[in-house]
């Protein structure tokens, strides 16, 4: 691997720095981290290595360092020598940038090219690029997936030396995360020598991170592991406002004026929430207290790219004071020098606060400052446990991944579309790639019959194949229109479908009509959504409130909303991300020892006491079932603090048990701590008569055949099921302005599913999606875990009214929208009336 | 417009075979309605049943949808499209022992459809017409479908007072029974939300659901419906046990 060159250091130094490398760190008065000698060391040694490390540990450079070195001591040689993927193409573009500078005052401009290539990239540079490849290529999973199935992949990687993976942590938790597999088990097959390095936020695991890295094919094998530790403690705290928080909802309307003050308090302050209707509603509450004039913007997934490009340009030229923003926000660029991160409602888990908090002073040995700001009770549990999580630096990011079946079928296509390719090759291939090493080998079959024909056992399409086996026993691809429809479904990103929203000009002539086209547009909203709107209702998006005027080919025409217009939020959905396992753990524990209350603000105390007067609590292994009559129904409210998508699927289940035992539920709600069903027979006589009936309702033999006849049925598992017929090529992505030209164009995936499922149960794609659905949307496996915990463990109380625990649940019976400003009032309304019976 | 969730009452079965259901004791409630003086049952099965001429009328089977798509597109639907839509019409057909089936157009997914068609559900095809008066109606799909698959070939077909055809007129024409638009309906409450198939109907003329298995479905609460009805109508959903008439204000757009 190392090249002869003049700057080469003496073999017994193996992390000595090039006299210019030297001489740079030098003169800005820098001394090189041990980690970045670490990682030239290890690539020197042409070893593959993952590297752990806080925000501000200068990660990045210390993964183009080898890089650099060895194309310093490279003369003229050229192709392709460095591939930097990167989960975002806004961080590829960044970065880029930055490595333009070290890279000048090194003196190198002349001897490397960086370029990038994202979606964005023309198409006459994509073509170039792999003609004449630059030195170093920052890109994304979905641009390697292109690349790799390339024509001339084999010729564009074969000298390929490094692949520097960044924001590992965050990549390898998806789809996306097994596509990127693949192609790194391309990579390894086309570019024998080459070594990787993975660059990481701290994790629970490394060595899933450290599998990911490597080949495991001839055998299991594990990438080197550089480790920082530390950085300084974060100064974090949750925000006391000495008010009474609700019990339920999550819009945080009484902290407000006081995450105001912190803004003004603070030179650029990033205001993280959950979802994109929490941002909205945050931005808008700010913007009302802004007597200021504080320059404060919004952020989120759904407005237009351009606009967030602006509010990025922004903040890094220090004209913000704050941005409410969501999930976007998580990863990647420093946008300027922002001293204060607030995030408001739940955090949901340890790893991911922690990462929102060091978004905040970029610079390791400085600490983060964060405030924690609960919009109810429950969430100041909830922040309580994450503050001590974060306090013992304990981690909690997901399990690795099984390699999912879809993705692999893209991946096959895609390598059909390289060239010439043996199954016995592709197989072993395949299996280097961690989350694919146990695929089996009927599994591995499958998938090929899949791509060639459909994979059905009516053998219908065998002239049709997309992939065929020649005489000499290798696949190809059918033909360039193929090959051509991969490359415009490459990647496992599903987009719901949805509308742009253009601001529409009002027409002087015809009053009360608008014109359909001149306006700018404001960004994009689900097309569910969309079609739920009638002319003149009025809708918060993009900060503004805005009026709906109808929709128009395929935009939404919207005017501003004349002030004071009191907006409609649609379908609050709460919290996107579900408390994670380890956090509601620790919730739980809080709960059970009345000792650990002191540390709680006074009113979650009082709150746990009069549980506890009123009820029980539940110790941190068991499951509090309560009973009660309320309002001529009968409730059966528990607490298993284990995620609202495990709580729906157990609420399907309950219900379809109770249905059975012949209890009449009528429906049932569920938030992230616990659940509630309903119904019109007595509960509580019934499981007093009945010795056993609560261990029956609850034991685990309901993940045998209730969950399969109710997930067979189930919309989720009909959403799951497009994702993964998209992602597999059984039908088209439509794609962004792609227009709709009548209704036989699309094929409605549920028909499809429907079909399949009684003529084919066991076909490849209603195997993956039942795959997705246990991890994913309806989270069997945690729902799993929890009904094993739980055996034998059921605490069951009568009780003649609900309880101070069971009153947060109860209160998302019927939300199904929560409407404006006025919405939390009237939740407060009914909250206080709920309450007060309970605390009568 | 574009979600094409038509929940569709799958037929009893209970193995795995090609075998066709014969479940005759199910009781079938058929709501009878008039139009243009004859008698109408709106059948479970999505076809409509006109007792006094022994007539079984279905529209737009869309028979080969999933080929068509292989064939044309490379995306392999699944191939049990026909297979399935055929079991639902034998079904239909073994109940009410017509003397008369008319398959009201786009019988077929495209032109080629028929020689697509895989032996087992050509004889299928050919059992079914066995002994019985066969029309096949041409729709926009398959105009070019005229021999080769047994039966009879029309444009229109006049049943008593009723004129059956593909496309509806723009004009309304008292008695005219049309399919092509797939009509759906959906209703929404205690937000929970069905939707369903549905026939369409007002005082002079019928639209009734596509029969096909992987046939979408337009809402009725679309314009075309409004132009097709301007004095309203009303929309028989096909629930799973038997058909709803339900008024146009209880319908929701999707």
């Amino acid at each position: 691997m190392p090249k002869k060159s003049s700057h080469r250091p003496s073999p017994s130094d193996p992390a000595a720095l090039p006299d210019a490398f030297a001489g740079w760190f030098a003169a800005r008065g820098w001394v090189p981290r041990p980690h970045q000698l670490a990682l030239l060391s290890a690539a020197r040694a042409g070893r593959s290595a993952l590297l752990v490390a806080p925000t501000g540990a200068g990660k990045t450079l210390a993964g183009f360092l080898p890089t650099l070195v060895e194309l310093a001591g490279e003369e003229g040689k050229g192709g392709l020598h460095t591939l930097y993927i990167s989960p975002l193409k806004a961080l590829a573009v960044d970065i880029a940038r930055n490595l333009e500078a070290p890279v000048a005052e090194i003196g190198l401009e002349q001897r490397i090219r960086i370029e990038t290539r994202t979606g964005d990239t023309p198409s006459h540079k994509r073509s170039r690029q792999v003609a004449r490849p630059p030195h170093i290529l920052l890109t994304t999973p979905e641009q390697l997936a292109l690349l790799v199935a390339h024509r001339e992949a084999a010729a564009l990687f074969r000298g390929l030396k490094r692949v520097v993976l960044d924001e590992l942590h965050a990549l390898v938790t998806s789809k996306r995360g097994d596509l990127l597999s693949l192609g790194l088990a391309r990579l390894h097959r086309l570019a024998p020598g080459l070594a990787t390095t993975g660059l990481s936020a701290t994790v629970r695991e490394p060595d899933a991170l450290r599998r990911y890295l490597v080949p495991q094919v001839p055998a299991p094998a594990l990438a080197d592991l550089i480790t920082v530790q530390g950085g300084a403690r974060a100064d974090l705290h949750m925000l006391e406002t000495g008010r009474t928080l609700p019990l339920a909802g999550h819009t945080a309307w009484q902290s407000m004026p006081a995450v105001y003050d912190l803004i003004r308090r603070h030179k650029l302050v990033l205001v993280f929430v959950n979802t994109r209707l929490q941002a909205e509603y945050t931005f808008q509450e700010l913007w009302n207290l802004n007597d200021d004039g504080l320059p404060i913007a919004l952020h989120h997934g759904s407005l237009d790219a351009t606009q967030r490009r602006r509010v990025e340009a922004a903040m890094a030229a220090g004209v913000l004071r704050a941005v409410v923003c969501t999930a976007t926000l998580d990863l990647g660029i420093d946008w300027g020098d922002v001293d204060l991160v607030i995030n408001i409602g739940a955090p949901k888990g340890a790893s991911r606060i922690m990462q929102r908090i060091g978004r905040a002073n970029h610079r390791m040995d400085e600490p983060s400052k964060a405030y924690l700001v609960p919009a109810n009770r429950f969430e100041m549990l909830e922040c309580r446990a994450a503050l001590d999580a974060v306090e013992e630096a304990a981690q909690d990011t997901p399990d690795p991944r099984i390699g999912a079946l879809d993705v692999l079928a893209q991946h096959v296509l895609g390598m059909a579309c390289a060239g010439p390719f043996s199954d016995d090759n592709l197989y072993d291939e395949v299996r280097a790639a961690s989350p694919y090493a146990d695929l089996t080998r009927d599994d591995f079959l499958l998938v090929l019959d899949y791509v060639a024909t459909g994979g059905y056992a009516l053998r219908a399409y065998e002239r049709f194949a997309k992939i065929l086996r020649g005489p000499d026993g290798l696949w190809r691809v059918r033909d360039a229109r193929t090959a051509q429809q991969y490359r415009m479904n490459v990647g496992t990103i599903i987009e719901s479908t949805t509308v742009k929203v253009r601001l529409a000009r009002r027409n002087r002539t015809k009053p009360g009509s608008v014109l359909p086209a001149g306006g700018r547009v404001l960004g994009e909203i689900e097309e569910d959504f969309a079609e739920t709107l009638t002319v003149g209702d009025t809708f918060l998006f993009a900060g503004e409130i805005l009026r709906f005027e109808g929709l128009h080919e395929d935009e939404a025409l919207v005017t501003r909303g004349p002030p004071g217009t009191d907006p409609a939020i649609p379908s609050y959905a709460g919290s996107k991300f579900p408390l994670s396992t380890f956090l509601a753990a620790r919730v739980r524990a809080l709960i059970a020892d009345p000792f650990e209350w002191d540390r709680l603000p006074a009113q979650v105390a009082e709150y746990l006491v009069q549980q506890r007067r009123r009820s029980v609590l539940p110790g941190p292994r068991d499951l509090l079932v309560e009973t009660f009559p309320r309002a001529n129904r009968h409730y059966l409210a528990c607490f298993p603090f284990e995620g609202r998508l495990a709580h729906q699927t157990l609420g399907m289940l309950l219900t379809r048990r109770l249905e059975r035992a012949g209890m009449r539920p009528l429906g049932f709600a569920a938030n992230d701590y616990g659940l509630a069903v309903f119904g019109t027979r007595d509960l509580s006589e019934r499981i007093g008569r009945e010795p056993g009936f609560l261990d029956a309702l609850f034991a685990q033999d309901m993940l045998g055949d209730d969950l399969e006849e109710w997930l067979d049925e189930s919309a989720m598992i009909k959403r799951t099921f497009r994702q993964c017929a998209v992602i597999a090529g059984l039908i088209e992505r439509r794609h962004p302005g792609q227009r709709k030209t009548g209704r036989q164009v699309t094929i409605s995936t549920d028909l499809i599913y429907d079909v399949l499922r009684k003529h084919q149960p066991g076909h490849l794609l209603l195997r993956a999606a039942r795959q997705d659905a246990a991890t994913g949307l309806l989270d069997v496996a945690r729902l799993g875990m929890m009904l094993a915990r739980i055996q034998g463990r059921i605490i069951h109380k009568a009780l003649d009214r609900v309880s101070p625990l069971a009153v947060n649940v109860m209160l998302e019976i019927g939300r199904e929208r929560v409407y404006g400003e006025g919405a939390d009032e009237i939740l407060a309304e009914a909250e206080a009336a709920l309450l007060g019976e309970a605390l009568a | 417009m574009m979600g094409q969730t038509g929940g569709r009452p799958a037929p009893e079965r209970k193995d795995d075979t090609v075998a066709l259901p014969l479940k005759l004791e199910k009781t079938h409630k058929t709501p009878g309605v008039t139009l243009a003086g004859e008698t109408l049952a709106l059948d479970l099965s999505g076809g409509v049943w006109l007792p006094e001429h022994r007539t079984l009328v279905v529209s737009d089977l869309h028979l080969e949808k999933g080929s068509a798509f292989a064939a044309r597109s490379g995306q392999f639907l699944p191939p049990y499209d026909t297979r399935e839509t055929l079991a639902c019409l034998h079904e239909a057909v073994a109940r009410l022992d017509p003397a008369r089936v008319v398959c009201l157009g786009d019988s077929f997914h495209d032109a080629q459809g028929p020689s697509r068609l895989d032996v087992a559900d050509r004889a299928l095809i050919a059992a079914l017409q066995d002994g019985r008066d066969w029309i096949w109606i041409s729709g926009n799909h398959d105009r070019a479908v005229q021999d080769g698959i047994g039966g009879r070939f029309a444009d229109t077909l006049t049943i008593g007072g009723l004129t059956l055809r593909h496309e509806p007129l723009a004009k309304p024409e008292p008695g005219e029974v049309a399919g092509h638009f797939h009509p759906v309906g959906k209703v929404a409450m205690r937000g929970r939300a069905v939707r369903r198939r549905c026939f369409v109907l007002d005082a002079t003329r019928l639209v009734m659901p596509a029969f096909g298995s992987l046939t979408g479905g337009l809402n009725v609460r679309d314009k075309a419906f409004d132009e097709l009805f301007p004095g309203g109508f009303t929309a028989h959903l096909i629930g799973d046990g038997r058909v709803f008439a339900i008024s146009r204000t209880m319908l929701t757009r999707d």
